[in-house]
C-alpha cells in the first residue's frame, strides 16, 4: 500500500469528474487528494488523484479509468521523477505587538506569502509538496489556526516526459 | 427544421433499427407520437425491465444492437436490471430515456430521476442530450460504443424540451471517432508468436472459452484452432455453443456447475488458452488453485480484464477473431497430445454428467428430450438458478448464440422478456424459455406481450414448488433450513389461459415429449407446466471457495 498519484487528462463535459470518482468509490478506495482544472489543450481538463492502495489494484483502476470514453489519457507519475505542489491558505492569529511578528517570521522562513492582514489575524499563502505545507501548519498550530484551507496535490514529469498527448 | 422526436427517429433508422422495445409516459409522448407512423416497430411490453432484457435478446441472438425506450423517473429506473444485466454479458443495447425538461433538470420535477448518474456504473457510456441539434450525433456515436470493442449498453437520456426542440439536419461522419475511444482489434505479433512458441511446448493445453467468442462471431476460428492444434475446449456459462457439443474436443461447460471432465482438465493442464473469458469466480472457484500448473495465454479485447484476477503469462490484447485468424496463418499442424487426450476421454466415459432414471420426473430428463427434439432447430433461452444450470448441462448446443442466458448479473426474470427479443432476431426457429416457478414469477406479466404481439415463445416451466437453487445451498450448506425459498403452487396454465395462452401440466415422464410436441405444433405461444422432482440438485458441484476439481455429487474419482 503506497500512495499514487494519478494525472487523469479527460474531456471537459458536465459529469467527467464524477464518472472518474466513482471507479474509485465503487472499490473502497479514499481519494486522499484531488484537483481539477484547465490543462494545455482546449476542450480538455487533467485531474490529479492520489490514492493510497496496492499496485495491483491501482493498476485495475487505471485500466478501467482508461476505458471511460471520456478519459483520454491516464499517467502514474509515482513510477517517475516528478515534482508535486500544493497550496494553503491559512488564518492564523496573530495581534500586533503578540504573536505577529514570530508568525511573519516563520512565514518568510517558508517562503509564504501574507496575502491578507486583519486586526487580529493575517493569512498566509504556501506552496510546496506535502510535508512542507504539513511542517508550516504544525508550526502555526501554537498562534492558532482560525481556518485552513489546501488545494488537491498537482504533479507533473521532470524531464522532457509529459502525461500528455493521445492514449 | 425537424423536431428532435423526429431526429431521433431517423437516426434509428439510419441505424439499422427496425424493432424496438418500450412502454410510453408523459415525457416521452413527443418520441411516441413520431413513432406512430413511422416504419419502426415497436414492441409493447408490459413493464420496462421486460422492454432491456427484450433488447437484450434481440441483441445476443442477432449480434445486433438491441433498442429499448422507456419514460423518465419510474420507467428510466426499471429498465436498470435490464441495464446491468447487458452490461456484465457485455450484450450491445441502446436504452433510450425520456426526461423532465432541461429547465427542470435537478429539480425533483413529476418524475424526474437521475438515470445517467444512475446508470453510470453500469453502462458502457451514457448521454444527456442537452439540445435537438445534437442528437443525431449522440445517437450515431451511442450505436458505435455500444456495438464495437467490448460491447456493453449505453444509455441516451432525451430532455422533453428536446423531443419538441427544432434542429436542422446535422451533417454526420462516416465514421465516428472519438479521442478517448480507441478499441484494439488486432493482436500484436509478438505475442502471438510468444503464445505460439508456449504451444509448441505443451503437453497438456487447454482451451477455456467465454462468451468473447461469440460476441465477436469467432467460433469457426476457434473450431478450426482447436481441431488443427488438437486442444480440448472448455466453455463458460457465456460460451456455450461457440464450439458443438458433440464435438470430440468439447468438454463442455467448466465451473461451479461443471462437468467433473472439464474441471480435473483444467487442474491438470500445462498450458491454458483463455479467450474471450474473464476469470470470474464462479469458473475459478479459489483462485489460488484455479489451473495451478498451467501457464496461462489469455486473449481479450479489453486490457482491464488481463490480469484481473489471475496472473496471465502471455497477454494478447485484440479482438478474439482477428488473434485467431492470426494465429491460424501462423501455426502449424501439430501432433495430438495422444496421451492427454486419452486421459480427458477416460474422465469423460468414467465421469459423466448424471442424469437419473428412476421413472420419477427428472429436470435432466426434460432439458434431454427437448434437446433431442429440436435439435440445432431452436433457440434456448433460461431464467436463472437451477433450471439455466440444468440446461447448460444437458442441453445440446450445436451453433452460437442460441442459447441466451443472463450469466454475470444473474437475473431472475430474465428468460421470457429476452424470449420475446430473441423472436424478432430469430422468426425462423421457434424459441424456448427453459423457466424455474420462481424466476417465471418476476416478469410473468410479459405473457401479456407475447399474446398481443403473436410471439410465439415456448414456456417451459421446472416447477418444483421451490426457489430451487437457493433451497440447494440450504440443504448443502444451512443444514436444511429452508428459509424463504418454498413457494406455494401455482397452476401456471391456468395464468397463462388467462391470458389466451394454450398450456399443459405435466406430472409424468411419458407426458414431455407430446408436450414438447404440443408446443412446436401450436402456432403461437404455449406455456409447460412440469411438475418435478421437489427437491432435485444441480450436480456435480463446487462448493463456494473450493477448488473446482473438489466437486461433489460426482462420480468417485478413479
Amino acid at each position: 500500500m503506497k500512495p499514487h498519484t494519478l494525472s487523469v487528462l479527460v474531456e471537459n463535459k458536465a459529469g467527467v469528474l464524477s464518472r472518474v470518482t466513482g471507479l474509485f468509490s465503487r472499490r473502497g478506495f479514499n481519494i486522499e487528494s484531488l484537483a481539477v482544472g484547465p490543462c494545455e489543450e482546449m476542450e480538455m481538463s487533467r485531474i490529479t488523484i492520489v490514492v493510497i492502495g496496492d499496485d495491483a489494484r491501482v493498476e485495475q483502476v487505471m485500466k478501467q479509468l482508461n476505458k471511460l470514453i471520456d478519459v483520454i489519457k491516464v499517467t502514474d507519475l509515482t513510477e517517475n521523477e516528478r515534482v508535486e505542489r500544493e497550496l494553503a491558505l491559512i488564518k492564523v492569529t496573530a495581534e500586533p505587538g503578540g504573536s505577529r511578528a514570530e508568525v511573519m517570521q516563520i512565514a518568510s522562513i517558508f517562503r509564504a506569502q501574507i496575502v491578507d492582514v486583519g486586526a487580529k489575524s493575517v493569512t498566509l499563502e504556501v506552496t510546496g509538496d506535502t510535508e512542507k505545507i504539513d511542517a508550516l501548519e504544525q508550526l502555526l498550530r501554537q498562534f492558532g489556526v482560525k481556518e485552513l484551507v489546501r488545494t488537491g496535490r498537482v504533479g507533473i514529469l521532470r524531464g522532457a516526459k509529459t502525461a500528455t498527448s493521445s492514449k | 427544421m425537424k423536431t428532435g422526436a423526429k431526429i431521433l427517429v431517423e437516426s434509428l433508422q439510419r441505424e439499422g433499427v427496425e424493432t424496438i422495445f418500450g412502454y410510453p409516459g408523459g415525457v416521452v409522448l413527443p418520441i411516441y407520437d413520431e413513432l406512430y407512423d413511422s416504419p419502426l416497430r415497436h414492441i409493447l411490453v408490459r413493464h420496462e425491465q421486460a422492454a432491456a432484457h427484450a433488447a437484450d435478446g434481440y441483441a445476443r441472438a442477432s449480434g445486433r444492437v438491441g433498442v429499448c425506450l422507456a419514460t423518465s423517473g419510474p420507467g428510466a429506473c426499471n429498465l436498470v436490471t435490464g441495464i446491468a444485466t447487458a452490461y456484465m454479458d457485455s450484450v450491445p443495447i441502446v436504452a433510450l430515456t425520456g426526461q423532465v425538461p432541461t429547465n427542470l433538470l435537478g429539480n425533483d420535477a413529476f418524475q424526474e430521476s437521475d438515470i445517467t448518474g444512475i446508470t453510470m456504473p453500469i453502462t458502457k457510456h451514457n448521454y444527456l442530450v442537452k439540445s435537438a441539434g445534437d442528437l443525431s450525433r449522440v445517437i450515431q456515436e451511442a450505436f458505435y460504443i455500444a456495438g464495437t470493442g467490448r460491447q456493453g449498453p449505453v444509455l441516451v437520456d432525451i430532455p422533453k424540451d428536446v423531443s419538441t426542440g427544432l434542429s436542422a439536419d446535422v451533417k454526420l461522419p462516416e465514421k465516428v471517432k472519438l479521442r478517448g475511444y480507441n478499441p484494439t482489434y488486432k493482436g500484436h505479433k509478438r505475442q502471438i508468436e510468444k503464445a505460439l512458441e508456449l504451444l509448441g511446448h505443451a503437453e497438456r493445453p487447454l482451451i477455456y472459452a467465454g462468451g468473447g467468442v461469440i460476441s465477436s462471431n469467432a467460433s469457426p476460428e476457434l473450431v478450426e484452432f482447436a481441431t488443427l492444434a488438437s486442444i480440448p475446449v472448455t466453455t463458460t456459462l457465456m460460451g456455450i455453443g461457440c464450439i458443438p457439443c458433440h464435438h470430440p474436443l468439447n468438454l463442455g461447460m467448466l465451473g461451479m456447475h461443471g462437468t467433473e471432465y472439464a474441471n480435473f482438465a483444467v487442474t491438470e493442464s500445462d498450458l491454458m488458452i483463455a479467450i474471450g473469458a474473464r476469470f470470474d469466480d464462479r469458473v475459478t472457484g479459489k483462485i489460488e488453485t484455479f489451473a495451478p500448473h498451467a501457464k496461462i495465454i489469455h486473449i481479450d479485447i479489453d486490457p482491464a480484464e488481463i490480469g484481473k484476477n489471475k496472473r496471465i503469462d502471455v497477454p494478447i490484447v485484440g479482438d478474439v477473431k482477428a488473434v485467431l485468424q492470426d494465429l491460424l496463418l501462423l501455426m502449424k499442424k501439430r501432433d495430438a497430445h495422444e496421451i492427454w487426450l486419452k486421459k480427458i476421454k477416460y474422465w469423460k466415459q468414467h465421469h459423466p454428467l448424471k442424469c437419473p432414471k428412476d421413472g420419477a420426473l427428472h429436470p435432466q430428463y426434460i432439458i434431454r428430450t427437448l434437446s433431442d427434439l429440436v435439435k440445432d432447430k431452436a433457440v434456448i433461452v433460461s431464467e436463472v438458478g437451477q433450471n439455466q444450470m440444468w440446461t447448460a448441462q444437458h442441453f445440446c448446443f450445436h451453433n452460437p448464440r442460441t442459447w441466451i442466458t443472463s450469466g454475470g448479473l444473474g437475473t431472475m426474470g430474465y428468460g421470457l422478456p429476452a424470449a420475446m427479443g430473441v423472436h424478432f432476431a430469430r422468426p425462423d426457429v421457434p424459441v424456448f424459455d427453459i423457466a424455474g416457478d420462481g424466476s417465471i414469477q418476476m416478469n410473468i406479466q410479459e405473457f401479456g406481450t407475447i399474446v398481443s404481439n403473436k410471439i410465439p415463445v415456448k414456456v417451459v416451466i421446472l416447477n418444483n414448488m421451490y426457489l430451487g437453487m437457493v433451497r440447494q445451498w440450504q440443504e448443502l450448506f444451512y443444514d436444511r433450513r429452508y428459509s424463504y425459498t418454498e413457494l406455494p403452487p401455482v397452476e401456471f396454465v391456468k395464468i397463462a389461459q388467462a391470458y389466451g395462452i394454450d398450456g399443459v401440466k405435466v406430472e409424468s415422464c411419458d407426458e414431455v415429449l407430446p408436450a414438447f410436441q404440443a408446443a412446436i405444433d401450436c402456432d403461437g405461444p404455449f406455456v409447460m407446466d412440469f411438475r418435478i422432482e421437489r427437491e432435485e440438485n444441480v450436480f456435480p458441484m463446487v462448493p463456494a471457495g473450493a477448488a473446482i476439481n473438489e466437486m461433489i455429487g460426482g462420480h468417485p474419482r478413479t
